[in-house]
């Protein structure tokens, strides 16, 4: 089936969530500025009309009163997905996120469980400094017991919505506002992608090789996947031919796939807006170590170096991952 | 004070000129000379300058994230202010926190863009200044919206029992982004709060700096005497959007022609030609103040932009060297260990 409708992915993510909302009357949205507004990411846009202010409910600037309100009204069975504007914020309410959310399924040997999707936005790129800019998808896949998707296209974002809304575990989604398609924060193409109207699910815990190739695995998600493409089509050139995985999920993690590139290639780079250590770099490279580790020739990791988020824009590049620090990386292990 | 006011509205409709370059026509966060998101304060001016008039340098100020006219009137460097949010070397940070993360220790000014987060703080100040026997006090600013937070409300109950010097300063400006007040909250005034930690409470009604001056003078004094703390909550207006580029489609107009309207610059002026000031001096003290913003501006425009390499420094100020590099100081044969 070709589908010719192209969606911004804040579009894509907005369809999903009301087809779900039409669908069960379990499901509604909470958080800041997500009502009037419609989300300051476009979380929201349109959603309001639709379904009023019940169920689409701007809260007080109290994310533990409402993220934690989210985890209670989960337990109780509703599908309830609450926002937080930036993913910098969680720390006001880490313990509903991590000792609540995540954790009273296990707590109950499995009597409770919390069907709730956490939305957040992650990412830089426009210099608004170390509160504002961090992606800590290492963070929420670290601490156990919660699902976390990172979508990096349009379509992808949109069955990742809908399977998350209708998983029974909490769901982290974290969104990079650099690929929402915002007026005043433009995405590179990518992103935006042909969306058949009609609903579908994408599974988690399978990712996506968004480009083949034989010579190096590259290793990304969220807004990286953009910048490794863009470095896989300048190395093309030079005869370098890169393979490109998208996680998609981090929670579960799709291990085989990225394992079986490597056997392939035998070169492994990892990418990510996550600081370097203690994060998803070291994970996907130790994993491939200790299964892999005949076919492991050469490692590079890209990450965000050790720091806050730096302010002025010369500094925040200069700790970016860009396509140019891709390249060089797949250079290196050629 | 109404040299305070008038640098502060002035030094901020400059940086929307200037941050408003390169994002016209059509608006690009990460374009122009200015980066990252731009809050400004515009129509807040009184109640920073009615409660920092009665503040001294080691007085200690917590600013959220819409801080330039708390700043100025707390006496924040602003040349390195500005050059600070043009992000430039020479800028209070160096570049690295911007405009809603501004600290200026010699006046005592820090800030944060987490809601309510500058209250927790403020309170340590004030715990400071009681366990080393100071007179110095502590103001946490903060808005409406933030009253709902934990961080502000576990405050007040610290500061309460523990009867710290410290003012909390609401600026009432009716809207959280794009959430009106009546839509999150039941309580009338956040001074109302104070009630529930047996603490003192006031609410100025109206953005008037002199109204504001005097209560502050109350609340100040009192944590100045060692008699506690006070949440001070202020009426002000917002006559800008939440920050540089919010469309506003959430706000009537009448809301915004009425912010427009009550100008706590204006009552100010009002006040002064009641108490005998002549327009003509007026208009000098406004020629200062604009000569000193746009000096500013010049000055923060010609600094130096940070080196790449400056992005790796100051994450600790006593940086790590190699666990591997350092031998243990002690002999094991001297402290009876091996080889005895
Ligand atoms: C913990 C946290 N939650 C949400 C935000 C996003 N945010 C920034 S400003 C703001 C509204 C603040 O409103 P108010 O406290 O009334 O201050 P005003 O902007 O009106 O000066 C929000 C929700 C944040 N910075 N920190």
């Amino acid at each position: 089936m070709t589908v010719d409708r192209e969606l911004t992915m804040s579009r894509a993510v907005v369809e999903a969530i009301g087809t779900e909302m039409r669908e069960n009357d379990e499901v509604f949205y909470m958080g800041e500025d997500v009502a009037d507004y419609g989300g300051i990411f476009d979380s929201t846009q349109g959603l309001l009309e639709e379904f009023g202010y019940d169920r689409i409910m701007d809260v007080p600037i109290s994310e533990t009163a409402y993220l934690g309100a989210a985890v209670g009204a989960a337990q109780q069975g509703m599908r309830p997905i609450a926002e937080l504007m930036f993913v910098d914020f969680f720390g006001v309410a880490m313990d509903q996120i991590y000792n609540q959310m995540a954790k009273n399924t296990y707590m109950s040997g499995g009597s409770v469980s919390v069907p709730m999707v956490l939305t957040t936005a992650v990412g830089g790129t426009y210099s608004d400094a170390a509160q504002h800019s961090q992606t800590l998808y290492g963070t929420f896949a670290h601490l156990p017991g919660m699902k976390v998707v990172v979508p990096s296209t349009a379509y992808d974002a949109k069955g990742l919505m809908h399977n998350a809304i209708r998983d029974d575990d909490p769901v982290v989604y974290m969104y990079h506002k650099r690929l929402m398609g915002l007026g005043w924060l433009p995405s590179p193409t990518g992103p935006k992608t042909p969306v058949p109207e009609a609903e579908y699910t994408i599974p988690f815990g399978r990712a996506d090789v968004k480009r083949e190739g034989a010579d190096a695995t590259v290793v990304t998600l969220g807004l990286h996947v953009h910048r490794a493409l863009d470095a896989a089509a300048t190395l093309a050139e030079e005869g370098i031919d890169c393979e490109v995985i998208d996680l998609r999920t981090l929670v579960p993690l799709d291990r085989e796939t990225v394992i079986e590139s490597v056997e392939k290639t035998g070169r492994l780079v990892v990418v990510d807006e996550d600081y370097r250590s203690f994060g998803l770099t070291g994970e996907i490279v130790s994993s491939v170590a200790e299964e892999a580790l005949d076919a492991l020739e050469a490692v590079e990791r890209v990450a965000m170096p050790d720091v806050p988020i730096p302010y002025a824009r010369e500094l925040e590049t200069e700790v970016m991952p860009a396509a140019a620090d891709i390249e060089a990386a797949v250079r290196n292990v050629q | 004070m109404y040299a305070d006011m008038v640098t502060a509205r002035y030094y901020e409709e400059r940086l929307q000129e200037e941050y408003l370059e390169g994002k016209q026509p059509k608006f690009d966060i990460s374009a122009g000379p200015i980066p990252g998101e731009l809050h400004l304060a515009a129509g807040q001016e009184a109640a920073a300058v009615g409660v920092c008039h009665h503040l001294r340098d080691d007085d200690v100020v917590t600013a959220p994230h819409r801080p330039h006219h708390v700043a100025i009137a707390k006496g924040v460097d602003l040349n390195r202010m500005t050059a600070e949010i043009f992000g430039r070397e020479t800028g209070l940070g160096r570049g690295k926190g911007g405009h809603m993360h501004l600290f200026d220790p010699d006046v005592n000014f820090a800030c944060s863009g987490i809601i309510a987060q500058g209250c927790p703080p403020a309170a340590g100040a004030g715990l400071a200044a009681k366990k080393r026997n100071t007179d110095s006090v502590a103001v946490a600013y903060l808005g409406e919206g933030a009253v709902d937070q934990g961080g502000f409300l576990e405050s007040l109950n610290f500061a309460a029992v523990h009867d710290l010097p410290v003012v909390f300063v609401v600026e009432d400006n009716d809207w959280a982004i794009s959430m009106p007040q009546e839509r999150v909250t039941d309580v009338e005034f956040a001074s109302k709060r104070a009630d529930g930690f047996e603490m003192a409470g006031v609410h100025v009604d109206r953005d008037d700096a002199v109204a504001v001056y005097e209560a502050a003078a109350e609340a100040v004094g009192r944590a100045r005497d060692g008699n506690g703390p006070t949440v001070l909550s202020v009426q002000v207006h917002r006559r800008m959007g939440h920050f540089m580029g919010d469309p506003q489609s959430y706000r009537s107009d009448e809301d915004q022609e009425a912010a427009m309207d009550r100008d706590s610059i204006e009552r100010m002026a009002a006040h002064l030609r009641d108490h005998g000031v002549d327009d003509e001096a007026m208009a000098e003290i406004r020629e200062d103040a604009h000569a000193r913003v746009d000096d500013a501006i010049a000055w923060a425009k010609d600094q130096p932009k940070p080196d790449a390499e400056s992005a790796y420094e100051d994450v600790f100020t006593n940086p790590p060297s190699g666990v591997t590099d350092t031998e243990p100081e002690f002999d094991l044969a001297e402290t009876g260990g091996e080889g005895e």
